[in-house]
């Protein structure tokens, strides 16, 4: 009796009972593909973020209002491009001094001889949601940042078309703005928009150039070019008001200063607003580096999420194979008394189930893995799903040994039958 | 015909008993059997339902275990072997015929013949040959590719006939063979026992219908579990 011919038994088996045996694949299929293609999907997910902390460029460094303190009379509510929730670097417990909001002249005290490693800081007020029109049209607008023309190259945003904004107009406070892709392509569509007058709860912006695209996400939600950028000035005397900055964004000279300029900036802030010895710090300044890992963090545990949810459904086609052979067992009792009675040795019989619910599982397995494959091809609620070969190895690895264990016990209950019980049953 | 030579007999079977139960409730299927069956004998065993016909071809098929006594087949003491033996045992000197035919469904009749020659390790050459002989034996070489439910019932009964006989056991066991069939298909299969027995082949048939047991050399009555009458008589070979 070669393992060739058992496995032969075990496929005569399952012909004998197609639709059970297609159930019972699908059951197994759906498990692994879910497995394979929620894994791919939150990596994928996990890679986006990546990618849009990567756009605010390797050598910058945000400084935001500690959230935790009062420092009040911020307008426009917390955080700003893609930077918030980053680690503390001056979170000490302690009584807290008076909080001070960041300023405008804070920023600029971030730029010259005593940090030799910054480069530029930019100032950032923003106000969420703002309703921009032009010609009856309107568009919600995701941001809408005031800031210095620093700005562009700290926040690694090119302007495609038309120019950026001067230092001149941010002192002028001229009502100038630059518009993100995807606001520009909503309002204007195939109109050409540089120069073109914009209404922004009824104050006219004129149009000075459209940045690129950033290429990623077209969800509506967090879109990063769904943003206006334009002057301080212009920005603080119609929307914001004068209150604290949201952000400081600081370039470093290099993305190898980019430590020394954190510690540069901590200390010429701890400086200005009087921070001293063991109290707690009212700005938070975080550099990529510590977004990427909070974030990160909270990506994976999203990922171990849908990998729970999907690891699941693979125990329920396992618990499907199981019932399955079970029911199998039972009705082929007299069967496996036959082949008994004419001589099958114990080890054929168990050799016929086990294969049968191997083969049940590897099929699913195989087929299972194919679905999740060609399923990350396409882009599922605006994630593109990066597959993870171990995911792939895990899954089918896991629905093979389902078959093995999950079906041994049936298996194992029929071989030991004695030929006479088996006979008799009817 | 009795034992000749230095030839074991096929069948010995020495005061063997079998209980079913314990205690009170204990039932005593057989109470001290002791048959012995010769190289090419053809032997009927009767007995009215609950006479422990069944019981005995049970133990002598090696499906079932005696509680008591020995049994030898072919010289062989089946009560010292394992399960892995006993399967071999099964598979190499037995030859099974059921009342209830016991085909596996949803296989061809040529199939179902294989499978005894498959569970014994030939290849599938050889097998193909040795079914295809077995079937032309029994005269169904016509339906090889037909399934249990596409042939009436002498014909599955002969396809079983085929599968006992395919491996060229020692002994042709068959209970009740005809039990489920109607009169022509009863002759047919009493006509393949017959061509058997001739060729000499041992065979031993549980029946309680004496037209069957009007085929056989020797006639084995049993009662309450207990051999009572043991004749031996010139078969009336039907037609």
């Amino acid at each position: 009796m070669n393992p060739l011919e058992v496995l032969r038994f075990a496929l005569r088996g399952l012909a004998a009972d197609k639709l059970r045996s297609g159930l019972t694949t699908l059951g197994i299929l759906i498990g692994v593909g879910a497995v394979i293609l929620l894994v791919a999907v939150g990596n994928g997910s996990a890679e986006q973020v990546k990618k849009s902390i990567q756009r605010l460029g390797a050598d910058s460094l945000t400084v935001s209002p500690s959230t935790s303190g009062g420092g009040g009379g911020r307008g426009g509510g917390f955080g700003g491009p893609p930077g918030m929730g980053g680690q503390s670097q001056q979170q000490r417990t302690g009584p807290r001094t008076q909080a001070r909001d960041l300023t405008a002249a804070d920023a600029s005290a971030l730029v010259g001889k005593a940090a030799p490693s910054v480069k530029s800081a930019s100032p950032v007020v923003t106000s969420q949601s703002v309703t921009a029109g032009y010609s009856g049209t309107s568009v919600t607008i995701n941001q809408f940042v005031g800031t210095t023309p620093s700005y562009f190259a700290a926040a690694n945003k090119t302007v495609a078309s038309g120019t950026p904004f001067t230092d001149a107009d941010v002192t002028a406070g001229t009502k100038t703005a630059v518009l993100g892709s995807t606001v520009a392509e909503e309002l204007f569509g195939q109109v050409d928009p540089l120069g073109k007058r914009i209404d922004v709860g009824g104050i006219r912006f004129t149009v000075a150039g459209v940045l690129k695209a950033s290429g990623s996400s077209s969800s509506s939600f967090n879109d990063p070019d769904s943003i206006v950028v334009a002057p301080l000035s212009a920005v603080q005397a119609t929307l914001t008001g004068y209150g604290g900055l949201n952000q400081v964004i600081v370039q470093a000279t290099g993305a190898d200063t980019v430590d020394a300029a954190q510690s540069e900036v901590t200390e010429i802030l701890n400086q200005r607003h009087g921070i001293t010895g063991s109290a707690a710090a009212d700005f938070t300044v975080s550099s990529q580096a510590s977004v990427q890992s909070a974030v990160g963090e909270s990506t994976r545990t999203f990922t171990v999420l849908l990998a729970a949810v999907a690891a699941i459904s693979l125990l329920v086609g396992g618990i499907g194979i199981t019932n399955i052979m079970l029911v199998t067992v039972t009705e082929r009792t007299r069967e496996i008394g036959i082949r008994k009675a004419i001589g099958a040795p114990r080890g054929a019989i168990l050799g016929q189930f086990v294969a049968e619910a191997t083969v049940l599982s590897l099929i699913g397995g195989v087929l299972g893995v194919l679905v999740g494959v060609v399923g990350s091809r396409f882009t599922i609620v605006g994630v593109k799903p990066v597959l993870v070969p171990s995911s792939i190895v895990l899954a089918l690895g896991v629905s093979v040994a389902i078959g093995l264990f999950f079906g041994g016990y049936p298996a194992n209950r029929a071989a030991k039958l004695r030929p006479i019980e088996a006979l008799r049953h009817e | 015909m009795t034992a000749e030579g230095a030839r074991p007999p096929v069948l010995d079977v020495r005061d063997v008993t079998k209980v079913y139960g314990a205690g009170d409730t204990a039932v005593h299927a057989l109470r001290g059997v002791s048959l012995t069956v010769a190289q090419g004998d053809y032997v009927a065993v009767m007995g009215a339902s609950g006479s422990g016909k069944s019981t005995l071809m049970n133990i002598l098929g090696c499906l079932d275990v005696p509680t008591g006594g020995r049994y030898l087949l072919a010289g062989t003491d089946v009560g010292r072997l394992d399960e892995r033996r006993l399967a071999i045992l099964r598979n190499r000197r037995i030859g099974f015929v059921f009342q209830s035919f016991n085909l596996i469904p949803r296989m061809s009749a040529q199939a179902n013949v294989e499978l005894p020659l498959a569970y014994g390790g030939v290849r599938a050459a050889e097998r193909r040959r040795r079914a295809q002989a077995a079937l032309r034996e029994v005269g169904l070489a016509d339906r090889a590719r037909h399934e249990p439910n596409e042939l009436s019932g002498g014909q599955q009964q002969r396809v079983a006939v085929a599968r006992a006989l395919v491996t060229a056991p020692t002994l042709l066991l068959a209970d009740e063979p005809t039990g489920a069939l109607d009169s022509a298909s009863t002759a047919d299969i009493l006509g393949v026992f017959d061509r058997l027995s001739e060729t000499g082949r041992t065979i031993v048939v549980i029946t309680h219908e004496d037209e069957v047991a009007a085929h056989a050399r020797r006639v084995v009555r049993l009662r309450d579990g207990r051999v009572v009458e043991d004749v031996r008589r010139v078969p009336e070979v039907a037609r």
